[in-house]
């Protein structure tokens, strides 16, 4: 049945592409930290869960509509990332990159196991005031929820381009990220633009949060999504935002590929197992990614 | 015999090395041993020695994981599935070919170590961020395998029944002969790790942690130490997975998931990095803190919370815990316990006549 196949191969690529999307959005968190701070999150999946957490509870405990949830969870998470900068990341500046790695992993577990205790382990739901027929494109099935997803993906991938390219703010993150000292040198308050590098990285995980627990739910396997960043920005390079939405395409679309043909012989999981493949095989190749800078090292 | 220095007057390398820098350390070892191999084992209650149990098994995790992150200087999140690798060995050995401890036991390292080394060759290329994330990755790839082969994980529950190891034609039965058995491993491993940091080896994985390139100028082969400090690691991981799973008396990759990884990192981060002692602390309180909450809470808490909420209690309170004392630690006091335990004896050096 070739035409079939051919059916199934698209709705899997489309869907790829949806998800794909929604992965860049988490993606771009990571790399915003990465290249202003030099610093490595590994929290970011805790912190979409945290986000989910608090839009969840919004709804839940205040009977607040979706908008003001959403606003909620931003809200907080930009605080989240002022008060994380100030209290744990800053006292590390200058420490070796093994240090800040530990301390995210730190930030992980706390997060997690906070967010449990206060919110218990059951799933929440945030519920889109959307409608919930899946759209049909010829063969393909979209559920609003990702083409939602995708959305808010690409209309923030348009602001934050601009962002970078345009504003005094994000040309001032540009050369922090180029040159501490120089940046210093030219006035720049450098621990200014790390407390809002990683104030940006609590509004991009509040977006991931609220769009990603609408999809999935809210509860603490949540914060599995963030282990997919990392074959992202991997891929992609880890200081690029090109690299962020390529390397997102690219996992969406394999993982979901692999899930349709391969699942079958091997037996289910290869949904979570093949962007680390492909991750190892980026790593052995070209560590730096596709659009990343290779790293030049000086004694 | 007992005397004290007063300060530090070590005018030699040798002297600053030696392993018993003045005659009490000898009899302080001598107390210790007597202390733990006689004492304790007749003091001790069944479910005390329990508890100590896991410490040792514990300790051996974390001197291994120090070996790699406070040594050599990189980094591994995925060293609770190379537990798994050679607690997988193990059992498959023991149950298809009844495999006694001392074979099952040094197989099981070796193979662990033969996979750690694998997962090591990307450190060669890349280091830092991109090595936690290729030790990540190697976590997860190892669970998925388990899981997904039944060849050995042994069906449908991915978990293998294993008999406590025999000594000598008796079974280890009761937890005062497995705490016996459990700290000849703990000792061996203590006293290999300390005079490896003194060797030749130590001091080129101390080289590297400090500065891998002039490290390399001064011409320490970096593939080599870097790949044999990857393989030692793992080495003490398989065998962890081991003696845990002889322990529990079955093997199951449950118990060597992620949040183990960082359980260990936990013991060495608190304990103390690049420090024999530290990994001791480190494991001590890492083991003890969730006990010491569980026996708190359920005094307390008993009287106003039921024990369901005390189960979903207990496990999230000990993430919040230990993810505050890894950040509490590294940005207060990056040299851990040992560091604390250090001050400590120097303060009471010259105790009561400091000036």
């Amino acid at each position: 049945m070739p035409e079939l196949d051919w059916q199934f191969t698209l709705a899997l690529i489309t869907n790829g592409v949806m998800i794909g999307l929604m992965y860049t959005l988490i993606a771009l968190g990571f790399v915003l930290v990465y290249k202003a701070t030099d610093a490595i999150n590994f929290a970011q999946g805790e912190f979409v869960m945290f986000a989910g957490f608090i839009a969840a509870a919004g709804a839940y405990l205040g009977g607040l509509p979706f908008w003001i949830c959403a606003l909620l969870a931003l809200a907080g998470m930009t605080a989240f990332g002022f008060g994380l900068e100030r209290v744990v990341l800053r006292p590390l500046i200058g420490r070796s990159v093994v240090a800040v790695i530990m301390a995210t992993i730190g930030v992980a577990a706390l997060l997690r196991g906070f967010a449990t205790l206060t919110f218990g382990a059951g799933t929440r739901a945030i519920v889109m005031p959307i409608d919930e027929e899946p759209l049909f494109l010829g063969p393909v099935m979209l559920p609003p929820v990702q083409i939602v997803g995708a959305g808010v993906s690409l209309v923030f991938l348009a602001v934050f381009t601009w962002f970078f390219l345009w504003s005094r703010m994000g040309i001032a993150m540009r050369a922090v990220a180029d040159s501490q000292q120089v940046a210093m040198a030219m006035g720049i308050n450098v621990p200014r633009y790390f407390a809002l590098a990683w104030a940006m990285a609590g509004i991009v995980s509040a977006l991931a949060g609220v769009v990603w627990g609408a999809m999935l739910g809210v509860d603490n396997q949540l914060a599995l999504v963030g282990l997919k960043v990392f074959p992202v920005v991997i891929l992609g390079g880890l200081d690029s935002v090109i690299g962020a939405v390529v390397g997102g395409l690219v996992v969406g679309v394999v993982e979901n590929l692999a899930a349709g043909y391969l699942d079958p012989y091997v037996g289910g999981g290869t949904k979570d197992f093949a962007p680390y493949i492909l991750m190892i095989l980026v790593l052995m190749i070209r560590p730096y990614g596709i659009f990343g800078r290779p790293l030049i090292e000086r004694i | 015999m007992f005397h004290r220095e007063s300060g530090v007057f070590k005018t030699s390398y040798v002297a600053d090395m030696a392993v018993y820098p003045l005659p009490i350390a000898k009899w302080t070892v001598a107390a210790l041993t007597a202390l733990f191999a006689v004492v304790v084992p007749l003091a001790m209650s069944e479910y005390y020695l329990s508890i100590l149990n896991l410490i040792l098994i514990a300790v051996v995790g974390a001197l291994g994981l120090n070996i790699l992150v406070g040594y050599t200087g990189q980094i591994s999140i995925g060293h609770g599935a190379l537990m798994s690798v050679g607690a997988y060995t193990a059992a498959n050995l023991i149950t298809r070919l009844h495999a006694p401890f001392w074979l099952a036991l040094p197989a099981g390292g070796a193979m662990a170590a033969a996979i750690g080394t694998v997962i090591g060759i990307p450190s060669l290329r890349i280091k830092g961020l991109y090595l936690a994330i290729a030790t990540l990755a190697g976590q997860l790839i190892i669970e998925w395998t388990i899981n997904h082969v039944p060849w050995i994980s042994g069906g449908v529950q991915a978990s293998i029944e294993v008999p406590r190891p025999t000594f000598l034609g008796t079974q280890l039965r009761t937890q005062t002969q497995l705490y016996l058995f459990l700290l000849f491993f703990a000792a061996v491993a203590i006293v290999g790790t300390i005079n490896l940091a003194r060797s030749r080896v130590g001091r080129a994985f101390i080289a590297i942690r400090d500065q891998d390139i002039a490290a390399e100028i001064i011409g320490i082969d970096i593939f080599r130490y870097k790949l044999l400090a990857f393989a030692l690691s793992s080495f003490y991981a398989g065998v962890t997975g081991v003696l845990y799973t002889y322990y529990l008396g079955v093997a199951n990759y449950e118990q060597f998931q992620i949040n183990v990884s960082i359980d260990y990192l936990a013991m060495i981060i608190i304990g103390g990095l690049g420090s024999v002692l530290g990994s001791i602390l480190g494991a001590i309180f890492v083991i003890l803190l969730p006990i010491a909450t569980r026996w708190l809470l359920e005094g307390l808490g008993g009287l106003f919370l039921s024990s369901a909420d005390l189960a979903n209690i207990i496990p999230n309170l000990r993430l919040v815990m230990f993810g505050a004392l890894i950040v509490i630690f590294l940005a207060l006091e990056p040299e851990g316990l040992s560091r604390l335990w250090r001050n400590i004896v120097a303060y009471f050096r010259v105790w009561p006549f400091s000036y």
